[in-house]
């Protein structure tokens, strides 16, 4: 089995790897020494190997890795978090084996049975794979993530030989922000068209900071250009699911419900009362935003 | 340069589907069906290559039933040069999945040679998002997945990340990219370029006609519908919906 350490939800794999049962190996592409060892104190981990690279890790090398490790000791399942490393990777190491992926697991019912939505989540389909090695990416929302600490997986280098036609690094603009990451923060306070612009956003970021929260958007906020895309929840962005989550002037169109509908509990506010959002929320409050979002921060 | 585009006719993103009653698939019956917004977006890119004079050709392929020939003409109507139909009676949001059609689709890039190869990022139908890396894969070259910007000349594509984005530069062509939702905005076919489309050249072959192997791992057992939320309540203002917060749902 296979993970990548970048981002603390990578280790809800570890958690759906545990359903499914067996030894779970932790694939460590690139990193430090660090973060393998740290890889192999994850709760579940029996081992962890370490396939060292400086290069960029994208779909080509990562699944390169994957096909080493792969050869040098078989798995049954080869699985990642439904990140966007995983994303790239385990399609590409699926093909190698001719094999076809379940992507996006929400839910393990066998060692060769799973869920996952389609029609962005509006319909469930329950999958059977025959395939002998199973390829299968996890959605991060639908599974707790594996304790830290707890584990006892040693080290292992593992040799593999790089794709020459693979991509190379050339840059990165992260987002700078001390926020927490938007797929794994507790709560989420989102914004779509009737925040009007972008600069209004200012508000839902102090509101956020104040709770200790991430910021999202609508589709709709992101095609009119009052924010960047990696903001965006739905089934076409990132797919969410906090203990609360509180849509800011969100119609609430199919694609945007399937990326927060799972969340714990849901807060919108909109000034149109037969606005779709009020049919996933628990607490509806009609009303204008622009007055609503500075007293609900006044009084958090 | 010769650029060869993904087209796939989903099911509307307007439409709310529903599960057929016997429970094995999502009812298409009197469904609006469109293109793909994401394979809108890849036609957009290769179209804008042509009109900068970059692309010489551009060819849309579609894998799917006769009715995918529309969504080819609306490809050609967009501007791509001509088509190619693969026609299948399996049904291509849950029978046909990414590896049959990243190896349908491997056969069709090794008979036209395309130096750049454009899909969508998924799909909204199966929304699997695997095509592209599959493809990738099976014809060995690079992947570029969840493109926000490509530049040819620069040899750059700019992607999407859980982050923010990352610009990778690829080495070689061909390569197969994928586009995101940032990379532009798909145009409208015009009149008389639906008109003109009808006379652009769409070959049509039976997908098993390939000498493909297709094989499908995943077998579909059930489709249900997620279980619906509570309905919830209305508050009168923001002390009631605090109030809520604290001592209800107890999140605050």
């Amino acid at each position: 089995m296979a993970d990548f350490y970048r981002f603390s939800f990578t280790f809800t794999a570890v958690t759906a790897a545990g359903a499914i049962g067996g030894d779970i190996t932790v694939l460590c592409v690139g990193g430090s020494d660090d973060a393998a060892n740290s890889c192999g104190a994850v709760a579940g981990v029996g081992k962890v190997l370490h396939a060292k690279t400086d290069n960029y890790n994208g779909g080509e090398t990562i699944s390169a890795a994957i096909q080493a490790a792969h050869a040098a000791s078989p798995f049954t399942h080869i699985m990642s978090a439904a990140s966007n490393q995983g994303k790239n990777a385990i399609p590409r190491a699926a093909a190698a084996l001719n094999a076809s992926p379940v992507a996006d697991v929400i839910e393990v019912q066998g060692e060769d049975t799973f869920v996952r939505p389609m029609y962005a989540g509006n319909a469930l389909a329950k999958v059977q794979n025959s395939d002998a090695v199973k390829f299968l990416t996890i959605r991060p929302t639908a599974f707790d993530k594996a304790a830290a600490e707890g584990g006892s997986g040693s080290v292992e280098a593992v040799a593999f030989s790089e794709d020459a036609a693979s991509p190379t690094f050339v840059s990165a603009s992260e987002s700078n922000s001390d926020r927490p990451d938007l797929s794994s923060a507790s709560v989420v306070i989102s914004g779509g068209r009737g925040m009007k612009n972008g600069e209004n956003f200012k508000m839902l970021e102090t509101l956020a900071d104040k709770l200790g929260g991430a910021v999202g958007a609508s589709r709709a906020a992101v095609d009119a250009g009052y924010v960047p895309n990696e903001l965006q929840v739905g089934q076409t962005g990132k797919v969410v699911a906090p203990d609360l989550y509180v849509a800011v002037g969100i119609s609430g169109a199919i694609q945007h419900l399937s990326g927060m509908k799972d969340s714990k509990t849901i807060v919108a506010i909109n000034k149109d009362k037969e606005a779709p959002i009020f049919q996933v929320s628990d607490y509806g409050l009609v009303g204008d935003l622009f007055d609503a979002v500075p007293e609900l921060e006044a009084k958090v | 340069m010769r650029v060869l585009v993904g087209v796939k006719r989903v099911v509307d993103y307007a439409v709310k589907v529903r599960v057929a009653a016997d429970k094995k698939a999502v009812d298409l019956a009197n469904v609006k069906m469109s293109m793909n917004p994401f394979c809108e977006i890849a036609v957009e890119e290769a179209v804008r290559l042509k009109e900068a004079k970059k692309a010489t050709e551009i060819i849309a392929v579609s894998i799917g039933p006769k009715a995918a020939a529309e969504t080819i003409r609306t490809a050609l109507a967009m501007g791509c040069d001509r088509g190619i139909h693969l026609t299948t009676d399996a049904r291509t949001d849950q029978e046909l999945g990414p590896n049959s059609v990243a190896k349908l689709l491997a056969k069709v890039v090794e008979e036209e040679s395309p130096d750049a190869i454009i899909l969508g990022k998924q799909s909204i139908d199966g929304d699997f998002g695997c095509t592209g890396a599959m493809l990738a894969e099976h014809l060995k070259i690079p992947q570029c997945t969840f493109a926000a910007t490509i530049d040819f000349d620069a040899k750059t594509v700019e992607r999407e990340t859980d982050t923010g984005t990352e610009v990778v530069s690829f080495p070689s062509l061909p390569a197969v990219f994928t586009a995101d939702l940032r990379l532009n905005e798909p145009r409208y076919a015009t009149l008389p370029n639906i008109m003109k489309a009808k006379k652009k050249k769409i070959d049509t072959k039976a997908a098993d006609s390939l000498g493909v192997e297709l094989n499908e791992g995943n077998t579909v057992l059930e489709v249900f519908e997620p279980p619906p939320r509570e309905a919830g309540i209305f508050v009168d203002d923001v002390d009631g919906l605090v109030d809520k917060l604290k001592n209800e749902a107890g999140v605050l």
